[in-house]
């Protein structure tokens, strides 16, 4: 039966969600937003929260590590499960703070690879660490099967050198999820992704960025130079021509995606509560039920940005719910995230637009965020692929192209 | 044969229906429709309403018969029931087997063939919403089927869709708010596969129409309404043998009339539009029309016309996505197969994302319509998520209409293709009010 409401099971997972970014996000988001590369020390307490929110939930966490697809258990009929409470429960976090979500130990986006493709002796080292992602290299963003980074095997250890950035959360993380070729003339087919240790030696941190918005969140580069990684710590099949090769490590994408699209609805909708408040106290109240054109440009406005949202949400809710069910979702999964990436820039910019001043100046809380909020937006649209690509994933399965025709 | 009170028999009656009318195959729709235009149908001619049967009340209710809300689900989901899907498979194959091929003429004449809007009487779609005590299709409330049902029709095509389904409108909103008199009067005429046309008239011939402060007045008197106005773009206006009209009622609000087309004080002018011209859009001419207190509906409750404006605008929802996949699948083998500078334009960007938003627009207005559909077939409150899908269908359902056209380029300007048409009638979802129902 059709129905899209937020299951009740998952009440207080969302509640529980909610109080942490109401109660520990929201009072520190200014302050590390302004203190770019402090690490936010308040994150280690909630960290052990987390794990007790995991555990109580059983298979329903609210982390990263949620998207992992078990083995079918028989059970038959339509589920919700660890997919959606995760949307859920991220949805919640980033109407705290995304950069904050992105700083939590343990769910970084690596530990998301890391239960999408793990074995289980894999998953049993790093499940309980946190873990990084680095795929972006200084010569390809998008264009992933171009990355230069090597694995060469030499007996029991494969040996990387070169060069990765973006790594969100590079510098807290304790492992970092590493894509590299093992053969470059053999384009996608032989890149693979590599669980690298902090500390491993030639694996060298070299610098943190500035950035515009998710500061509280570090961004670091680094440089692999004969990085030796056991071999046992290379994620899925290392045969090239087993042909599941790339495809698997683009799996990560399906279980990424609906997250960073949760991001952008939580952050959304905290744009729009805080623009609802400011309306309403200038005199616009916001009647569902009149034609919009009948009231101000501001009423019309938010409610094509309330309905911007809904979309965005739903999208999510849809991509998650199929990976619950275990139906195909790379296409839904990007068209949530091509969705909720644009939906979040453009209500916060707009947002900020709105509100003005009192938008535009930065504050404490409030509406004193609204323009943090447009900074951190920004990255949603972008990072874990960005509008453009997810635009290309849906029109090659809409029109059956491949890559080399629709390029 | 009366089916079990069982959940499950929601829209049996109607599978059955289309079953036994597609293995007789006797529609031959095929053919181009005869070319005959109503007298009615050219505009600035106004006649007065069709000649209408008497409505007798056949069988005395004691107390109206209400389907139930569904009360069942607990968790997320989005598979309809396989009854459902059965039913919009069915609804599909009418569409494309029999609306699609005869769209193009019924938009020239201004009207729905006649053996097609029997058809579609026979398929025993506006037994939907009528509850199985009264001869309809099931026990439960389903606005999803409804929304699963006007969506496929659309997919034929939306101006035919709302010809077939503007008697639903009606049927629906005399089991949800009618009184017992008002349902055995009306009811067992209007759901039997040979039901006079009827349609539901909210719209008014006015610049940034507000349902909500409605030009059109009643005004009470010793013994029934008074009721003065126009109503426009009201479907099968001149076929249609009962109206159900939303007009102001002094002291009251907005409210809704029973008028039969019968009445002296109606007349009927055709109206000819962009686009909706297979359903013979019509305005309604009140003058001085005098009403019995019967005729008044849901006691001009708020919540029940509140109830019937969002229902109706899911309906137009449901239409725009119906349109809108229509011309999404016509523009992929459309995209793949033309050629310009050497390849397949379908292998430009500025082409495939255009199709790729197409693609993701139209999911999305299908998630916040069913959203919407699902909380009111729970009776849970959905004023806002229906204005949320509103927004979102009536924007981006236009956007596909226009995108449509201009991926064709030349073709999609010429009636050779349907596209042209799509444009034309998703304007229409924009700004329309009643018509519809779900």
């Amino acid at each position: 039966m059709i129905r899209l409401e937020t299951p009740k099971k998952f009440a207080g997972l969302v509640h529980q969600a909610s109080q942490v970014a109401r109660q520990i996000f929201r009072p520190i988001s200014r302050r590390y937003d302004r203190a770019e590369h402090t690490y936010p020390r308040e994150l280690d307490a909630l960290s052990a929260l987390l794990d007790g929110m995991n555990a109580a939930g059983g298979h329903s966490g609210a982390g990263a590590a949620g998207v992992r697809r078990k083995a079918a258990d028989g059970a038959t009929g339509n589920r919700n499960g660890a997919n959606l409470s995760t949307v859920l429960g991220t949805m919640e976090l980033c109407w705290g703070d995304v950069g904050l979500l992105l700083s939590m130990p343990r769910q970084g986006l690596g530990n998301a690879a890391i239960a999408s493709v793990a074995s289980e002796e894999q998953l049993a080292r790093f499940g309980n660490r946190w873990a990084a992602m680095a795929i972006t290299e200084p010569g390809c963003g998008s264009d992933s099967a171009a990355i230069r980074t090597t694995a060469m095997a030499d007996g029991d250890h494969y040996v990387l050198n070169g060069e990765k950035i973006y790594v969100t959360a590079g510098e807290r993380a304790e492992l970092v999820v590493v894509w590299a070729t093992l053969d470059r003339s053999r384009g996608r087919a032989a890149i693979r992704s590599f669980v690298v240790e902090k500390g491993t030696p030639g694996f060298d941190q070299v610098r943190l960025e500035h950035k515009l918005g998710i500061r509280a969140s570090d961004t670091a580069a680094f440089v692999l130079r004969d990085v030796r990684v056991p071999r046992a710590n290379l994620l899925g099949d290392p045969d090239i021509d087993a042909g599941k090769g790339f495809s698997g490590v683009m799996q990560t994408f399906d279980n990424t995606r609906p997250l960073v699209a949760a991001m952008a609805v939580g952050l959304t909708r905290a744009c729009l509560e805080q623009t609802r408040e400011l309306l309403s106290s200038a005199g616009v109240n916001i009647d569902p039920l009149r034609p919009a054109y009948a009231q101000s440009a501001a009423a019309a406005e938010f409610l094509r940005m309330q309905a911007d949202y809904e979309a965005a949400r739903l999208l999510t809710l849809q991509a998650a719910w199929m990976a619950d069910n275990r139906k195909p979702n790379s296409l839904q999964a990007s068209m949530a995230k091509a969705r909720a990436g644009r939906t979040a820039t453009e209500v916060s910019l707009k947002c900020v637009e709105l509100a003005g001043s009192l938008g535009y100046a930065e504050g404490d809380d409030g509406h004193g965020l609204l323009e943090k909020w447009a900074r951190d937006a920004k990255i949603l649209d972008i990072f874990e692929g960005t509008q453009q690509i997810q635009l290309l994933i849906v029109a090659r399965r809409l029109l059956g192209k491949s890559s080399a025709e629709l390029k | 044969m009366r089916l079990t009170r069982d959940a499950m028999g929601l829209g049996l009656r109607v599978l059955n229906r289309i079953a036994g009318l597609q293995s007789m195959d006797r529609l031959g729709l095929r053919k181009p429709a005869e070319s005959v235009i109503y007298g009615a149908s050219r505009a600035g001619f106004a006649t007065s309403g069709a000649a209408s049967r008497v409505f007798r009340s056949t069988r005395a209710l004691l107390q109206p018969a209400r389907q139930d809300p569904q009360r069942r689900g607990e968790l997320f989901d989005l598979e309809p029931s396989p009854e459902q899907s059965m039913l919009r498979e069915a609804c599909l194959d009418f569409a494309r087997e029999q609306l699609r091929p005869a769209a193009l003429q019924a938009d020239t004449d201004l009207q729905i063939p006649a053996a097609l809007r029997d058809a579609s009487g026979e398929l025993g779609l506006h037994l939907l919403g009528v509850p199985e005590h009264l001869g309809g299709a099931g026990p439960e409330r389903s606005v999803i089927s409804g929304a699963l049902v006007a969506e496929a029709l659309a997919q034929g095509d939306l101006g035919l869709a709302l010809a077939c389904l503007a008697p639903s409108a009606v049927c629906t909103a005399l089991a949800l708010w009618g009184d017992a008199g008002q349902q055995s009067t009306y009811l067992p005429a209007l759901i039997g596969p040979q039901g006079p046309a009827a349609a539901l008239a909210v719209q008014e011939p006015a610049a940034l129409f507000d349902p909500f402060r409605l030009a059109t007045g009643a005004r009470r008197t010793p013994d029934g309404y008074v009721l003065d106005g126009i109503k426009s773009m009201v479907p099968l206006a001149a076929q249609a043998e009962l109206f159900i009209v939303a007009a102001h009622l002094e002291g009251r609000g907005p409210a809704l009339f029973l008028v039969e087309s019968s009445n002296p004080g109606l007349a009927v002018q055709a109206e000819p539009a962009m686009g909706l011209r297979a359903a013979a859009t019509g305005r309604l001419l009140l003058d001085k029309l005098r009403l019995p207190l019967t005729a008044l509906v849901g006691q001009a409750q708020a919540q029940v016309y509140a109830d019937c404006i969002c229902l109706s605008r899911l309906g137009w929802c449901a239409l725009a996505i119906g349109t809108a996949q229509a011309a999404l699948d016509y523009l992929v083998p459309y995209a793949n197969q033309r050629i310009a500078f050497g390849e397949p334009i379908s292998h430009r960007q500025s082409v495939a994302f255009a199709l790729a938003t197409m693609a993701i627009d139209i999911e999305s207005m299908r998630l916040l319509t069913w959203r919407a559909a699902s909380c009111a077939e729970q009776a849970l409150p959905f004023a806002e998520a229906t204005a949320l899908a509103r927004r979102l269908c009536a924007e981006q359902g236009m956007r596909i209409g226009s995108d449509a056209v201009q991926l064709l380029g030349g073709h999609g300007f010429v009636k050779e293709h349907p596209v042209e048409r799509w444009y034309r009638d998703l304007r229409a979802v924009g700004f329309m009010e009643g018509a519809v129902l779900l």
